[in-house]
């Protein structure tokens, strides 16, 4: 039972890396002229969604199987999540607004955003990974 | 400096009075040789500028760029480095009067007579000779500091205000076979380059050094060889490039007109319809553009009108389209006609036009559709939208609801809906702007509109708003003059189509936030579907790293547009600026009126993006900021009173100026839609009216007399001074005029000299003065000959037609004059004076 919750939280955390990763590359692609705004905006926006989700899986899943130091380390992130969603203005098309994305540094301000969400979900891999042996073997 | 001194009307025509024609001369193409950019590689819509160089040889031939006092030594540097004495000598003659020290709390009349005029760069006179005009590009410290960190002590916004497109009396145009750019950013070539020796250049902006092209090496101006610094290109600060085919993406498009109108009972009831008509039917031969220029009609109140203007029709077709979900168009061509063939169906139609509507009841407005269908119209090949609304669109898609609770507009805390309530506009101008359209508004309504949503469409899509509050045909003729007087200058100006614009820096310094109406589609390019003579920009700047040996840093802004005429141009005005390593010099450089602009604007994106209290809590700290930083790090002698350097003496006026301006202010009663144009005017007008908009020129004009007058065009043109706004200068004896940008407001005192009644208005006594005088009567007097003249010089300055109101103390416009003294108390705001200690307080903490 433990081996499962935390093969489960292994797989949502590759997920959330890949994620993270695909955040980066995009916003670099746009650092770099790649893309232009709109297409990058909107490919991003897409992912916002399921990302949210991902995050709040893997939270609930901690809770309900009452890891409590893990829970506590998800839950931050999954707040900010959940918070950045709910705080876009009316008129903006999205987390990701390509109007705003290159005023005021947005796009630095975003990038930095998906390289500490990197830096974490590899850092929470590395924990699911060692509980999930730990509960292996102990199983 | 007086080329750019005509009046805004008298345009640069099409075939433009200094054009060069550079033949081509020896042309050794290099092969492969094609330089593509690292800009503007998007996927969608990319502007690949590439140039083919040819190889430059020869011998070197050691002659200096620019002549300066001091010998050069041979093979010489350019202004990029300057001898230190030099440096020193230029920076020491600005410093007296810039840094005077000023108790703005003792020195009451700090506003100068005449209308304050930019702060001169500190560089060597010749370098100053040439560079950019400050009504064209300005920035708000014309002394760059060395580093962040010096520029973070200094506590002001360091940033420029450009007005790239400006209608400019002389401006030389080059047709020339290759455009001399930097290899590695792609700058063009301009004064402030150097010429290593006669065959290599070093960029000012990135110092890569490049070779100067065979071709160039000839100078068609003085017809001689080798002297390629004496060419247009490096002897003018603004210029314009044909540009050959390389620039251009698809073939440069026709000049096309789509006016989409209401008429909805509302729309028909305020009579627009008429006089939008009349005009169009004045000046549709005067439209820019040339043989290919097409012009559309599309009218909407509950369904969408579509009308074809087929060339052989006898009379002009409506097609009606009801299916306002799912628009479509209804016959694929002829509802956009070119104009000449079918000039006669458009008239045709102009006139018919208002009475087809007389009798409609319809009450509601399908803006979103008409606007999706008009999209559609013009996405082939892109052009201008110009849209007419009187009322809260209600119906289909894009819908808007009425957010402004009127007990709210007086306000003392903070104001909600400043921002947009869908993202439909947005969407729709970023459709817009990838397929070049623009979209230009006019909101001529009695009722709330939700301009925030509204003016989204114009935001993003370079288009403008034009706002009529309350018009009316009847009720309101001041506005109807102005209507009519802004749409022949709309209709008749130059304009651009499909354009970019990219602003480039020295390196070290970066951009990072603009303001203004256009799209940021990359990093440092902007997309400009319609470029006008009237937008004027704003952006941001940070040094990223220290401008260590620098002397002096150099900033391009370049526009690539098609001319109405189908010609692909390209624009540059590069701006050069001395850079400097000591607070003071910072100090003494700084240009009041460009940061109050740029502050303007960025309290306009706090309040939208934060809150308006935030907004008005920042623009104060700003004054407080500075003046403490002058006070603590500049200032050797430490004296009571609230000090500040001459150049900023005028600050913490600027500063109240914009707390209780439209835009900001709280505590009076403002309506939400005049609030949000207010803030839309902040961004768009160029810095010159977005002055008059936050501090008002106050004349008295029951005295004006010839001395000092100026002479323009055969007419005097009296001068009085500009005066403080203050009820305290206003005298019951007198008459004053205020010049406000948008409105003028001619205040009869009550006691006015019988004199100036009759020579002037025309009327016995104070208690003839009619209610709604709104123009002055042409009498044959020397007084009114004399106002009329300074009255139409200061409308000639703006692009825009400021209407004029004759009020007494009984009038209704009174609080709107009131409002603007400045200087004085009100219930919900300070008075200059007790503004002036709140500040003292604050510093001295």
């Amino acid at each position: 039972m433990e081996a499962a919750v935390f093969i489960l939280s292994l797989v949502d955390c590759c997920a959330l890396i890949f994620l993270s990763v695909y955040f980066i590359i995009t916003l670099s692609d746009l650092e770099c002229d790649y893309i232009n705004a709109r297409a990058c905006c909107s490919k991003l926006n897409k992912w916002v969604i399921p990302e949210m989700i991902g995050q709040c899986l893997s939270t609930m899943l901690m809770l309900i199987s009452m890891h409590w130091f893990i829970f506590l380390l998800n839950l931050p992130v999954a707040a900010w999540d959940i918070y950045r969603y709910v705080k876009v203005p009316m008129g903006n098309m999205g987390v990701f607004d390509p109007t705003e994305i290159h005023n005021r540094g947005q796009l630095k301000s975003h990038m930095k955003e998906a390289m500490i969400k990197l830096g974490y979900h590899l850092l929470c891999f590395f924990i699911y990974l060692y509980s999930m042996i730990l509960a292996l073997i102990n199983d | 400096m007086d080329e750019f001194s005509g009046s805004v009307r008298e345009d640069e025509t099409e075939r433009p009075r200094r054009e060069i024609h550079l033949p081509s001369g020896n042309r050794d193409e290099e092969e492969g040789a094609s330089w593509s950019t690292t800009e503007g590689q998007s996927q969608t819509t990319d502007e690949r500028e590439t140039e083919r160089q040819s190889v430059a040889g020869g011998a070197c031939c050691p002659v200096g760029h620019l002549s300066f006092p001091f010998s050069q030594p041979p093979g010489g540097p350019g202004p990029a480095q300057l001898s230190p004495s030099l440096a020193a000598m230029s920076l020491q003659s600005s410093t007296p009067e810039a840094l005077r020290v000023v108790n703005l709390l003792q020195e009451r009349n700090l506003l100068p007579p005449t209308p304050i005029p930019a702060p001169t760069p500190c560089l060597p006179q010749d370098l100053q000779k040439i560079n950019c005009h400050p009504e064209v590009f300005r920035s708000t410290l014309t002394s760059i500091p060395q580093t962040q960190s010096l520029l973070n002590k200094a506590k002001m916004p360091l940033g420029l205000l450009l007005h790239p497109f400006k209608d400019l009396s002389q401006l030389p145009v080059v047709t020339s076979s290759t455009i001399v750019r930097c290899r590695s950013c792609r700058t063009y070539i301009n004064p402030f380059v150097s010429f290593l020796d006669q065959r290599r250049w070093k960029c000012n902006l990135c110092y890569r050094v490049n070779d100067v092209p065979e071709e160039f090496m000839y100078n068609p101006v003085s017809r001689s060889y080798g002297e390629p610094h004496k060419r247009p290109e490096v002897q003018n600060a603004t210029i314009e490039f044909i540009a050959p085919s390389e620039y251009m993406l698809r073939p440069p498009q026709p000049a096309v007109y789509l006016f989409v109108l209401d008429v909805s009972h509302n729309a028909v009831e305020t009579g627009y319809l008429n006089v939008f008509c009349e005009s169009l039917l004045e000046n549709i031969n005067a439209l820019r553009g040339d043989s290919r220029t097409k012009v559309g009609f599309i009218t909407f109140d509950s369904t969408i009108h579509f009308y074809n203007l087929q060339e052989g029709l006898s009379q002009p077709q409506m097609l009606i389209v009801s299916d306002i979900e799912d628009i479509f168009l209804p016959t694929p061509d002829s509802l956009l006609v070119n104009l000449n063939e079918c000039k006669e169906l458009v008239q045709d139609l102009l006139k018919s036009l208002p009475s087809l509507f007389e009798k409609t009841m319809e009450t509601q407005s399908a803006l979103g559709s008409a606007l999706q269908a008009a999209f559609k119209l013009l996405s082939p090949t892109g052009g201008r939208m110009s849209v007419f609304q009187t009322q809260l669109p209600n119906l289909g898609v894009g819908a808007l609801q009425s957010r402004e609770d009127p007990n709210q507009r007086a306000s003392a805390k903070d104001i909600q809906h400043l921002s947009p309530a869908t993202d439909f506009y947005k969407k729709l101008a970023l459709d817009c702007s990838g397929q070049q359209v623009a979209v230009d508004l006019f909101l001529l309504s009695a009722q709330y509109c939700d301009l925030a949503s509204l003016g989204c469409i114009s935001r993003y899509s370079a288009g403008s708003v034009y706002y009529y509050p309350s018009y009316h045909h009847q009720h309101n003729p001041a506005q109807v003059e102005r209507f009519q007087k802004d749409l022949k200058r709309y209709l008749t100006r130059k304009i651009g189509f499909e354009a970019v614009m990219r602003i480039r820096c020295t390196k070290g310094l970066s951009i990072h936030t603009f303001h203004g109406n256009f799209f940021v589609r990359s990093t440092d390019l902007l997309s400009l579907p319609n470029v006008n003579p009237d937008a004027g920009f704003a952006v941001q700047m940070s040094i990223e790293e220290n401008l260590d040996d620098m002397q002096v840093v150099s900033f391009q802004a370049a526009l690539l547009y098609t001319s109405s005429k189908g010609e692909r141009r390209i624009r540059v005005h590069t701006l050069c600026l001395p850079v400097v390593n000591s607070l003071s010099d910072v100090f003494s450089g700084a240009d009041v009126q460009a940061i109050t602009g740029l502050l303007a604007c960025m309290a306009v994106d706090r309040s939208v993006t934060a809150s308006l209290s935030d907004a008005r809590d920042a623009m104060t700290n700003a004054a407080i900021d500075s003046l403490t930083s002058y006070r603590q790090s500049v200032l050797t002698i430490q004296q009571p009173g609230l000090l500040a350097p001459a150049c900023l003496r005028l600050f913490p006026l600027f500063i109240l100026a914009l707390l209780k301006q439209k835009a900001f202010r709280t505590g009076t009663s403002t309506r939400l839609d005049e609030r949000v144009f207010a803030m839309c005017q902040l961004k768009y007008q160029p810095l010159a009216y977005a002055m008059l908009m936050i501090h008002p020129a106050l004349y008295r004009v029951d005295d004006l007399t010839d001395e000092g007058a100026l002479n323009i065009n055969e007419r005097t043109i009296p001068q009085p001074r500009v005066l403080q706004l203050s009820v305290e200068k206003l005298g019951r004896e007198g008459a004053f005029l205020m010049d406000a940008g948008t409105v003028m407001y001619l205040w009869i005192g009550r006691n006015c000299h019988p004199n100036f009644l009759t020579q002037v208005l025309g009327v016995p006594s104070y208690a003839a003065v009619p209610d709604n005088l709104y123009m002055l009567p042409e009498l044959d007097t020397a007084e009114s000959q004399r106002t009329r003249a300074f009255v139409g010089w200061l409308r000639d300055q703006k692009p825009f037609f400021p209407s004029l109101h004759v009020i007494r103390d009984e009038s209704q416009l009174k609080a709107n004059f009131m409002q603007n003294m400045i200087e004085d108390r009100t219930a919900s705001a300070l008075s200059y004076y007790e503004f002036l200690l709140h500040l003292q307080q604050q510093i001295s903490k």
